[in-house]
């Protein structure tokens, strides 16, 4: 394996009442790279995603066992701090979801909260995530209107700046692409490969060929269970299990 | 800093239960002593005449009882017939006139609807009857109906929409006419909200005090056949709030009135639990929330 | 007979109760408009009741009505809204959350003299207020709770879901997600719901005849524990309890009570629709 493992998942099982949605994943997620959980829908990846920021923690009725670490701490230990946590691991989710408001103050949502107050700081965080995520340049005149009034693949960059404005470690994207058109999907991978120079990123992609373009590492999940995980350009071509390799070439799925 | 304003938050929705339990004790800690001070037999005799020291409170409940009941055959084929006209018939301008309207008719104060009765109302029931007065059970009924209807025209428009459409298409789709469907299929499926309707609109009615308190009359007779529904009648919460303003604290008075309060409390009380056990079933059922 | 025509007849028929319904409604609203309006003028809106009410105008009665509007809005929108938070985005769905919320709907339907007399035996006698501004206030603010809780929860909930997600997964705490997103998006309709409140509290005679209003009061009030006039008790009072009232001021004061509170009614009509309209979602 190349780098070192940024996030570790430890015989990780969840339970949403009776339903098992994990059942003893383990995982490492190795630094600086994209990493593809991919595999049909109910497999356990966006749950997965969910606890490595913890948004699970409000939801009722659920249950969880296994560790999973970030820099060798895990994230569930008592005491740790969960808005700082958030803060290190950004994400995006399946649709666009720009908060009320001007495109601005989506971007800025996230370090107002913590607390930074200084003017040019924040006017630089704007300009330096919106250019990561690939839309300063469509924006940067219209920074004071309405997120809303912007298109879907616009927007969708403007939730990827939104995570980026964190300055986090790790990028967690749900099918970032999942409703946007060629084009502006394009763009998002493309940002994507730029991005994984400075954070490690994890992303469900929409489809089987988006995850083969982009992934450096992957993780077939079916049914909670992983059923294999190991470098992209071996996966995507000669997958060791039949499920994984019925599910690429579109035996089922 | 921030979990004090949670720690607040959370005292202020417990409130309601507090609010609730405060105000039970209060009408028990002041109704019961009516019930040692006053003799049984005195206190549930057919004679409201507290200035002789009689306070049999039998009319005040038949009285609340009657004028609520006939409240409710008059309201309730009326609230029903609007909700189902509203929400599977009419056409748009038709709902856009209708629902607005039915939310001023909520929004008159009873003091408001009372006076209405007393020089409006009452007057042409006394002439079209030519009884001796208008003031009597009928008119105070005829003012709680329309007191109850919005209650139960938007309780049982709720209970229609929730019906699937799905139901609907399926009734259309066997060829059923959609007067048909609406009521083999769409009522009977909302039957449930439908009982809520009637039982909400008759808790608000039973609780009315100012309409009925200024067209009445405030007799305080049990009435004996149906002619006496033309006649002067008096209700419970008439009662409380035409005489409380008058006694002195502690007095015999005084607690047989908080113990009329604990009647009413705990008769809407009743109706509310077994209206809420309807509501809580159906929404243990309907999925999310 | 045809079902067509059947049905024809039926939908007739379920129109005309609709009528049945809503022409009263219209007829009284007419009526009083009708008969109060020559009642009004400048003096009887801002002029003390002279000979025993009988001429003059109604201004203290005007004043209480908005004095005890004001109170109970002081007490029941922080207490409501703060509820509604509660319901809406802390409480679990257990036992204990539906005993919160029967008793919220049981609030609703206890009797508003009920109310009064709880008013008065705990505010008035108990806690010793005296009958007051005070008093009548918090009583009215008990009985307004539930429409503000029920009403505002519905805007709380109605604010999309993955927004609180959102601030969350940008490191917002619970309370700063509700603080800067839910609530300033829920704001609308809590206003709405608050005036819809209000104009009720606004309206009632029952909970305030043992705990603050006062038959005829010469001067305004001066303090919270002061007594005041207020207008629905100042109209049942001129129309059941005065001999020799003339007609026109007893139509004028139900006018004015009526004007006042169907006004409120338009302007909680009004955020409504304009915000639906403009709102992001």
């Amino acid at each position: 394996m190349v780098g070192n493992p940024k996030i570790q998942v430890r015989d990780v099982s969840y339970r949403y009442g009776q339903v098992e949605a994990l059942n003893q994943i383990t995982l490492d997620v190795p630094e600086h790279t994209v990493t593809v959980f991919f595999g049909p829908a109910g497999g356990g990846k966006t749950t997965l995603l969910r606890l490595i920021n913890r948004l699970n923690d409000r939801v009722d009725n659920t249950s969880m066992e296994g560790q999973i670490l970030i820099d060798g701490e895990d994230i569930y230990a008592p005491g740790v701090h969960v808005p700082g946590l958030r803060r290190r691991v950004g994400m995006v989710f399946a649709l666009p979801l720009p908060l009320p408001g001007t495109v601005r103050e989506n971007v800025l949502y996230g370090p107002a909260l913590a607390g930074i107050r200084d003017r040019n700081r924040l006017d630089e965080l704007l300009q330096t995530s919106l250019e990561q995520a690939a839309l300063w340049d469509e924006v940067k005149d219209r920074l004071d209107q309405p997120a809303s009034s912007f298109s879907g693949g616009q927007q969708q960059r403007l939730c990827i700046a939104r995570s980026l404005s964190l300055e986090p470690e790790i990028l967690l994207l749900d099918e970032p692409t999942s409703g946007l058109d060629p084009i502006s999907t394009a763009k998002v991978e493309h940002s994507l490969l730029e991005l994984k120079k400075q954070y490690t990123i994890i992303l469900v992609p929409h489809s089987v060929q988006q995850g083969a373009r982009v992934a450096d590492f992957a993780a077939f999940f079916l049914m909670g269970e992983l059923i294999e995980s190991g470098p992209g350009a071996d996966l995507f071509t000669q997958a060791q299990d039949q499920r994984t390799e019925d599910y690429i070439t579109g035996r089922f799925g | 800093m921030e979990w004090v304003i949670e720690a607040v938050i959370r005292v202020l929705g417990f409130s309601a239960i507090g609010f609730v339990a405060m105000i039970f004790v209060f009408l028990l800690l002041e109704g019961v002593p009516a019930f040692v001070r006053v003799p049984l037999n005195n206190l549930f005799d057919t004679s409201w005449y507290p200035s002789l020291g009689l306070y049999g409170v039998w009319p005040l409940i038949i009285g609340s009882l009657l004028v609520t009941l006939v409240a409710m055959i008059i309201a309730f084929p009326l609230g029903i017939g609007t909700a189902v006209f509203v929400r599977e018939i009419a056409p748009n301008w038709a709902r856009e006139i209708l629902k607005p309207l039915i939310e001023v008719l909520a929004g008159i104060p009873s003091v408001v609807l009372g006076f209405f009765g007393m020089v409006t109302v009452a007057p042409i029931i006394r002439e079209s009857l030519g009884a001796p007065t208008g003031l009597t059970a009928f008119t105070g009924s005829l003012l709680l109906a329309y007191m109850s209807l919005p209650t139960i025209i938007s309780v049982a428009e709720d209970a229609l929409d929730a019906v699937p459409r799905s139901y609907r298409d399926a009734g259309l789709a066997m060829g059923a006419t959609q007067w048909q469907t609406i009521w083999r299929v769409v009522v009977p499926a909302a039957r449930s909200g439908i009982l809520m309707a009637l039982m909400l609109g008759m808790g608000r009615a039973i609780g009315e005090t100012m309409a009925v308190l200024m067209v009445t009359g405030n007799a305080a007779r049990i009435p004996t056949g149906l002619s006496d529904l033309f006649m002067p009648i008096r209700t419970m919460t008439a009662t409380i709030a035409a005489e409380m303003g008058e006694v002195a604290r502690g007095s015999t008075h005084y607690h047989v009135l908080f113990g009329v309060g604990l009647i009413l409390f705990i008769v809407t009380f009743a109706i509310t639990l077994s209206a809420a056990s309807v509501m809580f079933r159906r929404r243990s059922r309907g999925g999310l929330r | 007979m045809s079902q067509q025509l059947a049905q024809k007849l039926g939908f007739a028929f379920l129109g005309l109760m609709s009528l049945v319904v809503i022409v009263p409604i219209l007829l009284v609203v007419g009526a009083i408009i009708y008969a109060g309006f020559p009642a009004l003028s400048w003096e009887f809106l801002s002029a003390m009741p002279r000979e025993g009410m009988r001429a003059g105008g109604i201004f203290p009665a005007i004043v209480g009505t908005l004095l005890l509007t004001l109170g109970t809005g002081l007490v029941a929108i922080p207490v409501g809204v703060g509820a509604a938070v509660y319901l809406s985005e802390y409480a679990r769905d257990n036992l204990f959350t539906r005993a919160i919320r029967l008793a919220i709907v049981n609030l609703a339907s206890i009797p508003s003299v009920v109310y009064g007399l709880f008013g008065l035996g705990l505010f008035v006698l108990l806690l010793q207020f005296g009958t007051s501004i005070l008093a009548g206030s918090l009583t009215l603010a008990i009985m307004t709770l539930p429409v503000i809780i029920s009403t505002s929860e519905e805007a709380l909930r109605a604010v999309p879901m993955e927004y609180r997600t959102v601030s969350e997964s940008l490191g917002g705490t619970h309370w700063q997600g509700i603080r800067r997103i839910v609530l300033p998006q829920a704001l609308p309709g809590i206003i709405t719901g608050v005036i819809l409140g209000l104009l009720r509290a606004a309206g009632e005679t029952a909970p305030i005849l043992f705990t603050v209003a006062a038959f005829f009061l010469p001067r305004l009030p001066q303090s919270a524990f002061d007594q005041t006039m207020a207008l629905p008790y100042h109209l049942y009072v001129i129309s059941t309890q005065v001999p020799g009232m003339p007609l026109s001021i007893q139509h004028g004061t139900a006018l004015v009570l009526l004007a006042f509170v169907l006004s409120m009614n338009l302007v909680a009509t009004l955020i409504r629709s304009y915000f639906r309209r403009r709102r992001e979602w």
